[in-house]
């Protein structure tokens, strides 16, 4: 048996309350500056884990700051789902900084190596695909070429499509990293 | 004592149902001092409790010394890193440790007897020393320490730092790990404990070096009570427990320059405030919504100022129990899956919430959807990740509780009683409705046994409702809440967002220990009692007074209550044989009385009250007696069931 318990100023029934996080989803950059210490990573993987983020790509490498260490995150989600993830970052002892760059101009770079298959007969049709895409090849084979690309994620995307036709052997790509283009300086911002 | 070899125990409760009193132990020891944990005025210990208290109150460093590192009674033995473990506890102003022994912290052991002004108490397992550690932490307001070994000292400890991080207790984990050689070979009573309590604990720490341990500690206690507060687990390895060392305790400074990452904002920002203010002006019917967070900044008399001058009422959380006393006019009640239906009926009609220090709770808004359709929201809370999380909100701050209801408070008019007159007079006359229909406290229940909300409420007037009152999980839980009267902060212990059951007893030892000057009293069913009765043991070997209120339905009384009423009266598992308490308590050496019916409570209570240590009181409760109002997972604060066929209303 149930019983109304709210009897409300309006007479209308009110619009559902929305869920945090049930908005449009699309992809999301998060910087994070943490304390360069054995085991961050894994708080901040095991974190998003548990909180039920899903992260496209992880890129961490250190800063010019010694003990500091920057991570760029890649996650998609709606924009309350991602500020979210962003304050449950904060959470973490060792992370120092966080800043969501998606809306900002930023410069966004991400390296692949690609070993493509190659035969005498297509070598050079490669290296001209290579050339015309900015790739550059860094080691040479009689039956493959490794070609080193690097851009924004969508320019690696195209490359890695254009050389599928041949033949990928192996593919390792390094996730984006990416710097909000102006003065502003997220390490300096931190010491605020 | 005679030993069943074989087939069922026989039934406990048969024969004579007057009070039976198993009161040798009581009398072995009598007259028994008990140690305060009070520290005496003008000692090192007073000036460490007072440092670490006004650190919990973000109140800034204390013009105190800080307690220096004591040299004396090692004597001529050189300082090792179990010699920085037991002056970094005592100088944060923890004089009481809960903890068992094992293989690799037994360094540490070796060292304990030279720093007798820490009290160790010997626990009987070590998910009981995670929740007495826990119990004296909600009791004090202050750090509350356990300590295990490696392996499965370890894993034993889990439970205990998980319900410690749900309801955001500050507490120090200690654990001995195996030498910095075996670490990673699988090595006897290895395991990665570190990688266990990593999302578990507000932060966690393995050392290998006992130069790092005196940093170590300081900042293990300063992220445990800062901010919002939470457990803090270190992991040592056994060898450095045992080496030499010469580092210094760093001071506060240090400390701080040492984690740039660790500063909680304790101001709410001036345009969040003045926008609160204005939503405060506009609205008809606001309700506060007061949580732990009241509590943990000791914010209590803030929210009470800030209620009274703009005429709110004031609804809480389970573990907001004590932000208000309950007698106030504007303390309005208990919300929630089981709390009154007066108070969701407000909720659901509010024009404006004042969320401070809680967050939405899925037992508390149930589903989101239809939470408060009609309110705002503005959301105080000094963890920004809890804002937003649950429920969008229209004004969010971040910034601790006390200091924000202080700056707010100027910035809004006052609101007489009577410009609020016909709300008020609403919500009061929603109130006796829901109070009279909610209750069933003539005493004895339709099976002639007990009514558990009738013994609650004579355990909360026969203590005065000045005890500090320790739930376990379940319906005793949530009769506690609703019916034992609360007038204090910190006197009502509950494992909330966990639902630890086995939580009180040990709870209960630690809460005692840390308020020696109230009555301590463990609301326990037998389901949870069974869970952590070894604990008994520790109770009678320390002379620790705690009195528990054994409420045997030989039920899992929540699992059958869900049984009976969402999944159709199918009972599995919701029976549940137990001992005779009598003889069990006996065996210990606690003393014990039983009550069946409404005659025999009082004196069953009063029973215990005399004691001068633990005591048990085993009430008969009615058998199938529900929590009502409750909201059914799923459904909405509108959608409560008062009642169920079958059962008297």
């Amino acid at each position: 048996m149930t019983a109304q318990a709210g009897s409300g100023p309006a007479h209308t029934a009110p619009p559902a309350r929305s869920l945090p996080g049930s908005g449009e989803t699309r992809l999301h950059r998060l910087v994070a500056l943490v304390v360069d210490k054995p085991g961050v990573l894994n708080r901040v993987a095991s974190l998003m884990r548990a909180r039920n983020f899903n992260i496209d790509s992880l890129a961490v490498s250190r800063t010019d700051q010694a003990g500091l260490s920057r991570m760029t995150i890649s996650l998609h989600g709606d924009d309350v789902a991602v500020e979210q993830a962003a304050k449950q970052l904060y959470r973490l002892i060792d992370v120092v900084k966080v800043q969501d760059v998606t809306n900002e101009p930023t410069v966004e770079h991400e390296l692949a190596l690609v070993k493509v298959r190659a035969t005498d007969s297509n070598r050079a049709e490669i290296l001209k695909v290579v050339e015309l895409s900015r790739g550059r090849v860094v080691d040479l084979g009689p039956e493959s070429v490794i070609v080193e690309i690097s851009g924004p994620e969508a320019d690696v995307e195209t490359f890695v499509g254009l050389v599928r036709t041949y033949g990928i052997k192996e593919l390792v790509r390094t996730g984006a990293v990416v710097m909000a283009r102006g003065s502003g300086s997220i390490e300096e911002a931190r010491k605020k | 004592m005679t030993i069943t070899k074989g087939g069922r125990a026989k039934a406990p409760n048969d024969g004579s149902a007057s009070s039976t009193v198993t009161s040798s132990a009581a009398a072995k020891h009598a007259g028994r001092a008990r140690t305060s944990h009070e520290p005496a005025a003008g000692t090192a210990h007073a000036a460490a409790v007072e440092r670490a208290q006004r650190e919990m109150l973000h109140e800034g460093p204390s013009t105190s010394a800080m307690r220096p590192a004591d040299p004396g009674p090692r004597g001529a033995r050189p300082r090792i890193g179990a010699d920085v473990v037991c002056e970094a506890i005592l100088r944060q102003g923890v004089d009481v440790v809960f903890s068992y022994p094992g293989g690799v912290i037994l360094p540490l052991y070796d060292i304990l007897g030279d720093y007798p002004e820490l009290r160790h108490i010997l626990v009987r397992h070590e998910q009981g020393g995670a929740h007495a550690a826990d119990g004296y932490a909600r009791s004090t307001g202050r750090v509350g320490v356990c300590i295990g070994t490696s392996g499965p000292g370890a894993t034993n400890l889990v439970t205990g730092i998980a319900t410690a991080q749900l309801d955001s207790v500050p507490l120090i984990a200690i654990t001995g790990n195996v030498p910095s050689a075996l670490i990673g070979k699988d090595a006897f009573q290895e395991i990665d404990i570190n990688g266990i309590t990593l999302p578990m604990t507000k932060h966690n720490y393995l050392v290998r070096d006992a130069n790092d341990l005196p940093r170590v500690f300081a900042e293990a206690f300063h992220i445990a009570r800062t901010g919002r507060p939470g457990p803090v687990h270190i992991d040592i390895t056994k060898d450095a427990l045992q080496q030499e060392t010469a580092a210094a305790h760093p001071d506060d400074a240090e400390v701080r320059a040492g984690l740039p990452g660790f500063k909680p904002n304790l101001h709410g920002h001036f345009r969040q405030l003045k926008a609160a203010a204005a939503e405060v002006e506009a609205a008809q019917r606001p309700v506060i919504l007061a949580g732990h967070g009241v509590l943990h900044a000791r914010a209590e008399a803030e929210l009470l100022a800030f209620a009274e001058k703009a005429s709110i009422p004031v609804a809480w959380t389970l573990l907001g129990i004590g932000a208000i006393d309950e007698r106030h006019p504007l303390a309005y009640g208990f919300m929630g899956m089981h709390g009154w239906k007066h108070v969701n009926r407000a909720i659901q009609s509010a024009d404006l919430l004042l969320a401070i220090g809680m967050r939405f709770d899925d037992r508390v808004t149930g589903n989101v959807r239809t939470y408060a359709p009609y309110a705002r929201i503005v959301h105080v809370d000094i963890d920004p990740a809890e804002i937003g999380k649950n429920v969008a909100v229209e004004v969010p701050i971040v910034g601790d509780a006390k200091r924000v209801l202080e700056a707010l408070t100027p910035m809004v008019s006052e609101v007489p009683r009577e410009s609020r007159a016909e709300y008020l007079d609403q919500l009061a006359e929603w109130k006796r409705d829901s109070e009279a229909s909610s209750w069933h406290g003539s005493g004895s229940w339709r099976d002639g046994l007990l009514s558990a909300d009738y013994v609650v409420q004579r355990i909360g007037e026969l203590t005065d409702h000045e005890a500090t009152y320790v739930a376990d999980v379940g319906q005793n839980q949530m009769w506690l809440a609703r019916y034992a009267g609360f007038r204090h902060p910190n006197t009502h212990i509950s494992s909330g967002g966990l639902g630890t059951m086995g939580f009180a007893v040990p709870a209960a030892m630690g809460a005692a220990l840390g308020a020696p000057e109230r009555e301590t009293w463990a609301i326990v069913g037998d389901g949870g009692f069974q869970m952590t009765s070894q604990e008994l043991m520790t109770l009678v070997q320390d002379q620790i007074p705690v009195k528990i209120a054994l409420f045997d339905n030989k039920k899992l009384g929540m699992i059958r209550q869900w049984q009976e009423i969402i999944y159709a009266g199918n009972y599995h598992s919701a029976h549940l044989q137990g001992p005779d308490y009598l003889k069990l308590a006996e065996a210990y050496g606690v003393a014990a009385i039983k009550a069946s019916t409404p005659a025999e409570v009082d004196a069953a209570i009063r029973f215990a009250q005399g004691v001068d240590g633990p005591a048990l009181v085993w009430f008969e409760i009615a058998g199938e007696q529900n929590v009502f109002p409750m909201m059914p997972a799923g459904k909405g604060l509108s959608d409560l069931i008062e009642h169920w066929d079958g059962e008297p209303s």
